[in-house]
């Protein structure tokens, strides 16, 4: 029974988001801004987000399997490789362009606003270019 | 630079902190996977383009975990007010970045919640590196764009 679960998650995933205040893109862009009227609010968000997930996670990896039944499934990968480093410039600069990564892009589909569907449109489009790429 | 003190949004912030630390925390130990929420999307749409792939269950605890998004953000919204959800950019800036942030999540494997806040967890390298480049990146576009261009 793993839907529960992934139901769950993404119902705190999306609730703590926007407690966070981080589903408004001018509170993001708000600490991306050194030189303006600096907003640490996201550097906090991190920091707790981490202070359950490094814990629970050191515990989780001598586990074998989840409470679904279905194996722990963890990234392999180890590289420092150039798509990493382009993928990450990429997505950084058009996070500072409009303040929005993709989960409060998603979580903002709730606002029903022309400019949040036209973003999230516009970040599948990208990410359907990506594997259309990564195909050829 | 100076700093701006709200004690209150701070507090709030590592509230909602916290919610989303256990909320990857529960997906890693309830279903094995890493919550990562460019992942999540960009597994549907390859199962869009190679149905054998990623099998019906593999799409389904992703729209799950989608709709749980979206819910747990409206009664969000509910439970303290709703704050600001609207871009302060113009379409064109808004389009350009949507498709960044599409095209560079999936080339870079991971975003703000997939590198920062799981792969930070688990102390990947490749995340720590991932994590500051798109920090830097996102901190020198609204350098670029709020000051020496002169936007807002």
């Amino acid at each position: 029974m793993s839907l529960p679960w992934a139901l769950l998650s993404g119902l705190l995933f999306g609730l703590g988001l926007t407690i966070a205040g981080m589903t408004d893109p001018a509170r993001v862009l708000g600490f991306l801004d050194l030189a303006g009227a600096w907003d640490p609010s996201l550097a906090f968000v991190m920091g707790a987000a981490l202070l359950v997930t490094v814990p629970a996670f050191a515990w989780a990896r001598r586990r074998h399997s989840s409470w679904s039944g279905a194996a722990l499934q963890w990234p392999s990968a180890r590289q420092l490789d150039r798509p990493l480093i382009l993928g990450a410039a990429l997505f950084g600069t058009g996070w500072g362009l409009a303040g929005l990564c993709p989960g409060p892009a998603l979580a903002n589909l709730v606002s029903g606003q022309l400019p949040v569907i036209g973003f999230v449109l516009a970040m599948v489009a990208g990410m359907g270019l990506r594997e259309w790429t990564a195909r050829r | 630079m100076s700093v701006l003190i709200q004690p209150e949004l701070w507090a709030q912030a590592a509230v909602g902190g916290l919610l989303i630390g256990a909320a990857a925390t529960l997906l890693l130990l309830g279903l094995g996977r890493v919550a990562g929420i460019s992942g999540i999307l960009g597994g549907l749409l390859a199962s869009v383009r190679d149905r054998a792939v990623p099998a019906a269950a593999d799409r389904a605890w992703r729209w799950w975990f989608l709709g749980g998004l979206l819910a747990g953000s409206a009664l969000a919204g509910l439970l303290i007010g709703e704050t600001s959800r609207s871009p302060t950019v113009g379409w064109g800036p808004l389009l350009l970045a949507g498709v960044l942030v599409g095209y560079g999540t999936r080339l870079g494997s991971g975003c703000t919640s997939g590198h920062g806040v799981c792969g930070l967890a688990r102390f990947s390298t490749r995340s720590l590196v991932a994590t500051l480049v798109f920090m830097a990146a996102g901190m020198a576009t609204v350098f670029l764009t709020r000051h020496l261009l002169g936007g807002s």
